[in-house]
């Protein structure tokens, strides 16, 4: 046998009957429902292929160092979870709570700072001759009606981290799966056409599996390869992408929010941006915000908007003296059914945000991932019983199907449409929602023949920054080896933010009270630069401003311009893989990044 | 000689949280405590790192983990652990943590210890933390030690190695900085470690999955063990913290490296 330099086995091939990417909650739905069903009476003889005698060898590999390290500000109906778990008792989910009372806010603009368009200038303006009226308050209005579409009433608020906790200690306590955290794949294995199982990143050994199930999110390794070598099916793309951001605060003894309020906002930080507030149990709240890829801004932040975002005088006034307990961040994939790639073939099956079940109508995905998860749990289940094996044809009839019957696929399918309208502007965007969404999918607007891109720094800030100021501050930023967009948020009027060490806190802070942020040593980078020369020429260096953990630099120390990563701060967001405009960032699978669990 | 390595070692709180004592007289416990993500005992760890690097040196060696941890908290944990290096698994479904009473504790680790079907004392060498991350008692493995009747003790262990007649020479700190190195002839002995030399291995995932045939049935058998509450607490509180940040710009960072220096001076 031959050993590694630690004395360990190297170059085995493991075999397993089932491997399963990534461990959220589409395969977490899986593993549920899988692990239920083979405790059933009528599943007694189903045994392994891989190892005759025993059960079927379940085994699943998450990047992340613990199962619990998953980001997600999640308001959810819950239809799928509760259909799988009738008995889902909140209380035993730390953070959990039901949805009590729940708005849809339009923040005006207090700083006079933001790019809005007149017609939202004009909007902020009538709030606030008619406040008395309409019932503006601090600088906020609480709509008096939402869309149907955009309710959750009916739901539960959770800890993406402390559900995924939960429902994997509940599969691994059946005995019957196991779920191995820090543990990134680097890819599947390909053979022909067909899947043959993964190749693990850490010693590149193989895992061989009759079924490879791919639920690794919108940037996962496997899924993204998948899609390099299958292509995506035609009329299908992924090219509308956000990255949600969040804190996670105590609050100060004085605030009146309750448990189980649920705040959606628009307007602020700055039109494009979608904010969020939910209240867990125990005086803790979620904040956020979703910084979409049709935002054109150059110099895209997430970090600074959020801390604007906290300090809008609608929020300040529940959230000032709170502190921050956690912060995260994470991609998410916002082309819904339009990117929906290939679900089946032979030997896998895809479920999850990576399979395109996001619905971007109602901004709802972890119960529709789940869904997805369970309803090839059951797929798997049949095929299981019947000895039928885990072909194209197999998968399709039994999962694919079951998927397109359901209320996932009539919903994808009102959603699909409804975000056309962003790409050709705010206002536009907001009536393509409406009308996609009060119509059930049969009106909507047109997409554009070229998605909106973002625009050139001298184009986004003309009439407010001249040609020279940029100029000026693209040369500071570099001296001091400081993103652009800070400086630029400075000249435009944002104030600065004054940091009270609690909850206004520096990004680097951040990462460490908040995020908790580690990368472990034997790994080595995980993103590269692959042509440095695309990097030189490049204008804005997005991937610098976007990055969610201050990881990617344009470093002083390396002034050829090409940026540098530093991997002790990545949180493993992917931000930087979708802002890149020429496709020059490879992002692979490795574990670290965050080790909060109450994201 | 094949040794029977036993380490016992418990779940800590992963030490980058955020720890609060939730103050109750008879069940004090952290605030959230549920929710805390967990990583095995570090002092343990080093032990279990020291004990699969002399079993590699000593073939037909087996170690063994034995952990009084709540089980599901336990599972999880084993999924990373199980990844550096091949043993076995003891498990008892308990309560963690630093508020259980130490003797409680090690007479519940002793108990499945001593009911070892094949506990060979004659090649049995005891490891664990020397403390604990979660308190740091710092009494456990000798009270486990004297239930089990090893009377060969060694605490604040940095480094074990094994001379050509079998017998232990074993580095042990002692006030002042010092180590005090002993030779003690054969086992049966208890070594309570201090950090060791090595880092912590890499995971392995063949390692995971090939210990997991074990664990797993070890696992679904795990003996619930109830604690007698035997100490009244008083008070809980966390060390004191201090944070002091100041922003600066503009400052050279030879500058702020001489503040820093001159601050921990002080």
């Amino acid at each position: 046998m031959i050993e590694d330099n630690n004395g360990q086995p190297q170059g085995q091939a493991l075999d397993a009957d089932i491997v399963c990417t990534g461990f959220g909650p589409a395969v977490a739905g899986f593993l549920w429902t899988l692990t239920q069903g083979l405790q059933q009476p009528e599943m007694a003889g189903v045994e392994s292929k891989a190892v005759p005698g025993l059960p079927p060898q379940i085994v699943c590999y998450e990047r992340a160092d613990d199962i619990s390290f998953g980001v997600s500000g999640v308001v959810t109906r819950a239809r799928a979870i509760r259909a799988s778990i009738p008995d889902l008792d909140p209380s035993a989910i730390p953070l959990a709570a039901k949805v009590r009372d729940e708005k849809l806010i339009y923040l005006l603009d207090p700083l006079g700072a933001t790019r809005r368009p007149a017609w939202m200038r004009l909007a902020d303006q009538l709030c606030r001759a008619l406040s008395g009226v309409l019932g503006v308050e601090h600088e906020g209005l609480a709509l008096p009606w939402a869309p149907e579409f955009l309710h959750k009433r009916d739901g539960f608020i959770f800890s993406l981290g402390q559900f995924n906790q939960w429902a994997g200690q509940q599969v691994m306590m059946t005995g019957l799966a196991q779920i191995w955290p820090a543990t990134p794949v680097a890819g599947p294995l390909i053979e022909g056409e067909e899947v043959r199982g993964v190749r693990l990143a850490a010693d590149g050994s193989e895992v061989r599996a009759a079924l490879t199930v791919v639920g690794d999110g919108p940037v996962g390794a496997v899924g993204r390869q998948l899609d390099e070598h299958f292509g995506m099916p035609a009329g299908r793309r992924r090219d509308e992408w956000a990255v949600g951001m969040k804190m996670v605060i105590d609050l100060p003894e004085d605030s009146a929010l309750e448990e189980g309020t649920v705040w959606h906002t628009i307007g602020f930080p700055e039109p494009e941006i979608f904010g969020f507030l939910y209240v867990h149990p125990g005086r803790v709240a979620s904040a956020g915000i979703f910084v979409p890829s049709w935002m054109d801004s150059p110099v895209r932040t997430s970090y600074r908007y959020l801390q604007h975002f906290v300090q809008h005088p609608y929020l300040w006034r529940n959230l000032r003296g709170g502190r921050l307990r956690s912060w995260g961040a994470k991609s998410l994939l916002e082309s819904g059914r339009r990117g929906e790639p290939y679900l089946a073939g032979d030997g896998y099956a895809r479920i999850g945000e990576c399979s395109g079940s996001t619905n971007v109508l109602t901004g709802s995905g972890v119960d529709e991932a789940w869904l997805t998860g369970a309803q090839l749990g059951e797929a798997v289940l049949e095929l299981l019983r019947s000895g039928k094996p885990f072909t194209r044809e197999n998968l399709e009839a039994g999962y694919v199907a079951r998927r397109r019957a359901s209320w996932l696929e009539r919903e994808s399918q009102v959603a699909e449409r409804a975000r056309n309208g962003f790409q050709w502007g705010l206002l536009p965007g907001f009536v393509g929602m409406a009308l996609a969404g009060l119509t059930g999918g049969r009106l909507a607007l047109p997409r554009r023949g070229e998605d909106r891109k973002p625009k050139k720094l001298a184009d986004y800030y003309a009439g407010r920054l001249s040609r020279s100021q940029i100029e000026r501050a693209r040369q500071q930023a570099e001296a001091e080896a400081r993103p652009l967009h800070d400086i630029l948020m400075d000249l435009c009027g944002w104030p600065a933010v004054e940091y009270d060490g609690q909850l206004l806190v520096s990004h680097q802070d951040a990462l460490l009270m908040g995020g908790k942020v580690q990368a472990p040593g034997e790994f080595p980078d995980h993103v590269v630069f692959r042509n440095p020369e695309l990097c030189l020429r490049c204008e804005a260096h997005l991937c610098v401003e976007i990055c969610s953990g201050e990881a990617i630099r344009v470093s002083a120390e390396n002034p050829s311009g090409v940026p540098a990563f530093d991997r002790e701060k990545c949180v493993h967001c992917g931000a930087c893989l979708w802002n890149c405009p020429v496709s020059n960032i490879e992002f692979c699978a490795a574990p670290g990044g965050l080790h909060s669990a109450e994201n | 000689m094949p040794y029977q390595i036993i380490v016992c070692g418990g779940l800590a709180p992963d030490p980058l949280q955020t720890l609060e004592p939730v103050f109750d007289p008879a069940k004090p416990s952290l605030k959230n405590e549920l929710m805390l993500p967990a990583v095995f005992d570090p002092w343990a760890a080093h032990a279990l790192y020291e004990a699969g690097h002399l079993a590699k040196q000593h073939p037909g060696t087996v170690v063994r983990v034995v952990s009084l941890a709540p089980k599901a908290k336990l599972q999880q944990v084993m999924m990373t652990v199980a990844q550096k290096m091949p043993f076995e698994l003891v498990a008892l479904d308990g309560p963690g943590g630093g508020f259980t009473d130490a003797a409680a504790v090690s007479a519940a680790l002793a108990e499945a210890i001593s009911a070892m079907a094949d506990l060979d004392r004659s090649r049995l060498l005891l490891f664990g933390g020397w403390e604990s991350a979660t308190r740091g008692a710092g009494v456990v493995m000798q009270r486990v030690a004297e239930r089990l009747g090893i009377t060969e003790q060694f605490l604040a262990v940095d480094e074990l190695s094994v001379d050509a007649d079998g017998s232990l020479v074993i580095k042990e700190r002692i006030e002042g900085g010092r180590h005090q190195i002993s030779r003690c002839a054969a086992p049966p002995a208890m070594l309570a470690w201090a950090t060791g030399n090595l880092p912590e291995p890499p995971n392995h995932p063949q390692t995971g999955m090939a210990n997991m045939r074990v664990i797993m049935p070890a696992l679904q058998k795990a003996k619930p063990v109830a604690l007698e509450p035997a100490i009244e607490y008083l008070r809980t509180a966390l060390p004191a913290a201090v944070r002091q940040t100041r922003v600066v710009k503009d400052v050279p960072a030879a500058d702020i490296a001489r503040e820093i220096a001159e601050w921990i001076r002080q």
